[in-house]
């Protein structure tokens, strides 16, 4: 599903955050990246689906076989890419429903599906609602707009349950929760769990793999990854920390 | 990141074509360039004009001389040589056709390439045209549905013709000869333009819209609507505007005079969407329009909404005069600024009843190099006990070489009344464009939806077909935009 070899990219300032990334994730599988503050998690997650402000200088993403990296954020979307934002914007006088639905129908026209009409939408919206425990009056507000943080990242999970991503990455989707969310926040990514698709957890804490148990940890630390391992990783990393990653904890 | 690089401010700003500007190869009937006391009376001959007509026109040419061009605009308008533009074009066989079968063929095509259905199948939109080209009307749908019903709605030279005891006791009620520089000018030379009069208790059962399309070069174009709401009745009009592509600036200097009887409502709603100019600044319409309506009975209401896009200058305030008791005035305003595009655009709410009430929501969009200002006067005057104002502006910057302005002026005289202003200036972010991309949508859906959305408290105050066009145009309007 997803190769990562030798990558290398920059910020607008120079500085090198990743410094040789490489990482398989197969179809099915869920893995996790951890570590700590400034390791070049959120960089990882930008560089992969393709955020202004980013340059790779070196090494290759293949996604499905061919160039990730090579086709434009909106076109990695479409194919298939998604990504739960750490901090989603707010975006006034968008109607949340009507958001979500110009994005479905984007996605479906590329796959070549008829796009859904506002009444087979709101039945499939509806389903998916009841899941994740979300009220309907979420859907009539503005994009982000006024959420509770608990809010903006149901909205990210109700958003990715409904355009069902192959490749799902989140990016310290735990952050900020309190347990209940963080409970129906799982809830929502193990439903999206199956064997054609793949999930990439970014997270600083272990308390999420509690929810969602992972296949394979890896520590991300100065850039590049220094350790992997399956889910017993996190309780060992919970015990030590980062420190035993070097400086760059 | 350094905004140089982001992709919001990549401008390559070269709008994908102007639709709209293509040129009808037809004959025409056109006065003379220059500007003089024979050009007043040539087109007042052309039009068969009476008499008072004719001195009405003259007096404001006579005080036009006396004034000069305004100043306190925040605009960059290069001088316009009035003796070089030609003051009248009229299509040749279009001279008071009684049917569309008589409508010079070029002409009905043009209008089908605007997207404007003039014939009767215009029913299915429940739309009534009167369409102006160059300086006449050539044509008025529905014309005899509304006459069954005693609402007129006719070009302005027929209404002079066959009502003119209510052109004469309206024209220059709400905007004076000598109102301002344009104004006056207006009153001299304007040529056509639309009249309605909907009689007392008269709900008008269809949109009223009106077309305005200038296509001979070198031509200004000087329409006078007029729209007169008699008691207790109710009337929705559309104005539409385009303009085909050329070189050099064209003005455009309309008058439009709104009459609100008691309890009577009008809602004018405006697409504007002439000739922006090209990329680099260059040639598009000057559009120094004066536009205004009075609340001349108690609990009057008029509405304005526009829809600003094209124009390489827009110079706009479409205005309420408030007197009658609990009289309503509205404006609400969506301007768009791209390229090197300027607008200075806004309007005056006078209150003078008692109770009287007025909301002004204007969102301004600027891009490229656009220069956007809002200028707007609330004025409460002595008599006008607990009167009411709010008003809302917000503007919207797309790169970092366009600029947004907020010029309120706010005058109060009784001690009752209240006015409440917020504004708010923001960017759009390369956040918000990423997040929308990174859900499928492409960079142009992305801006066009963030836009949308900033102009929704606007946009929703237009009659429904008018607002899925504004929403496709500012689409449009803002095409290279982002890289």
């Amino acid at each position: 599903m997803l190769e990562i070899k030798n990558l290398h990219a920059r910020i607008a300032d120079g500085r090198e955050i990743l410094k040789g990334v490489d990482l398989e994730v197969k179809a099915g599988a869920v893995h996790a990246i951890m570590g700590p503050n400034g390791s070049g998690k959120s960089t990882l997650a930008g560089v992969l689906t393709g955020k202004p402000g980013y340059e790779v200088t070196q090494g290759q993403v293949l996604y499905q076989g061919s160039d990730l990296l090579a086709l434009a954020p909106d076109a990695r979307a479409r194919a298939g890419v998604f990504l739960a934002f750490q901090y989603p914007v707010e975006i006034p006088g968008v109607n949340n429903m009507y958001f979500l639905r110009a994005a479905l129908n984007a996605t479906r026209k590329q796959r070549g599906e008829p796009e859904l009409d506002a009444g087979q939408f709101l039945k499939a919206v509806r389903a998916k609602l009841k899941l994740l425990e979300i009220g309907e009056d979420l859907l009539q507000r503005g994009v982000n707009v006024g959420f509770s943080g608990g809010e903006k990242k149901r909205n990210e999970i109700f958003q990715m349950a409904m355009l069902e991503p192959k490749l799902a990455i989140l990016d310290e989707t735990d952050s900020g929760l309190d347990i209940d969310a963080l409970q129906t926040v799982a809830k929502g990514i193990n439903a999206l769990r199956g064997p054609e698709r793949a999930v990439l957890l970014i997270t600083h804490y272990q308390r999420l793999l509690e929810h969602v148990v992972p296949d394979r940890i890896h520590v991300l630390a100065g850039g590049r990854i220094v350790k992997s391992g399956g889910k017993e990783l996190a309780a060992e990393l919970e015990k030590t920390g980062y420190a035993a990653f070097g400086d760059a904890a | 990141m350094s905004s140089d690089t982001s992709d919001v401010a990549k401008l390559g700003a070269l709008r994908e074509g102007y639709k709209y500007g293509f040129v009808t190869d037809i004959d025409s009937d056109s006065a003379p360039p220059g500007l003089n006391d024979d050009t007043v009376r040539y087109i007042s001959a052309k039009k068969h004009e009476p008499q008072w007509l004719l001195d009405w026109r003259l007096d404001a040419f006579h005080h036009w001389q006396t004034m000069e061009n305004p100043h306190w605009a925040k605009l960059r308008v290069a001088p316009i040589d009035y003796q070089a533009a030609t003051y009248y074009s009229a299509p040749k066989r279009a001279n008071a056709p009684k049917s569309l079968d008589e409508v010079d063929p070029e002409i009905l095509q043009t209008y089908e390439k605007l997207g404007i259905p003039l014939h009767e199948r215009a029913a299915l939109a429940g739309v009534a045209v009167d369409a102006v080209f160059d300086s006449v009307s050539v044509a008025t749908t529905f014309k005899k549905t509304l006459g069954d019903l005693g609402i007129i709605f006719c070009s302005f030279g027929e209404a002079v013709r066959e009502h003119p005891e209510l052109v004469r006791k309206y024209l220059g009620s709400v905007v004076p000869q000598g109102d301002n520089f344009f104004a006056a000018l207006n009153s001299a030379v304007f040529s056509d333009g639309s009249f309605v009069y909907v009689p007392k208790g008269l709900r008008c059962p269809m949109e009223l819209s009106t077309y305005f399309r200038i296509n001979a070069a070198k031509t200004g174009q000087f329409e006078r609507t007029l729209i007169v709401a008699d008691q207790g009745s109710y009337v929705s009009y559309l104005e539409g505007c385009t303009a085909p592509q050329r070189d050099e600036n064209q003005l455009h200097a309309a008058v439009v005079e709104l009459v609100a009887l008691e309890d009577a409502q009008i809602k004018y709603s405006t697409v504007q969407n002439w000739y922006p100019g090209d990329a680099e600044g260059k040639g598009g319409i000057y559009n120094f329009v004066t536009k205004r309506g009075a609340c001349r009975g108690a609990r009057a209401k008029i509405s304005w909404t526009q829809v600003e896009t094209g124009s390489a200058i827009t110079w706009k305030y479409p205005s309420c005069i408030l007197e009658g008791d609990d009289s309503v005035g509205e404006f609400y305003s969506v301007a768009i600024t791209n390229n090197y595009q300027q607008a200075d655009t806004g309007t005056k709410m006078i209150h003078l009843g008692k109770n009287t009430r007025s909301t002004i929501i204007s969102k301004g969009i600027s891009a490229g190099r656009g220069q956007n200002t809002y200028r707007g006067l609330v004025r409460m005057q002595p008599k006008a006990q607990n009167a009411r104002n709010y008003t809302q502006c917000d503007s919207l910057l797309i790169g970092d070489k366009c600029g947004a302005h907020t010029v309120p002026y706010i005058e109060t005289r009784n001690p009752t009344a209240r006015v409440e202003h917020e504004a708010t200036t923001s960017k759009i972010s390369d956040d918000q464009l990423f997040y929308c991309q990174s859900r499928g949508l492409s960079k142009e859906d992305a801006l066009s939806l963030i836009v949308n959305g900033f102009c929704k408290a606007v946009l929703k105050e237009l009659p429904m077909e008018f607002a899925v066009e504004a929403q496709k145009l500012l689409a449009v309007s803002l095409e290279g935009s982002v890289g």
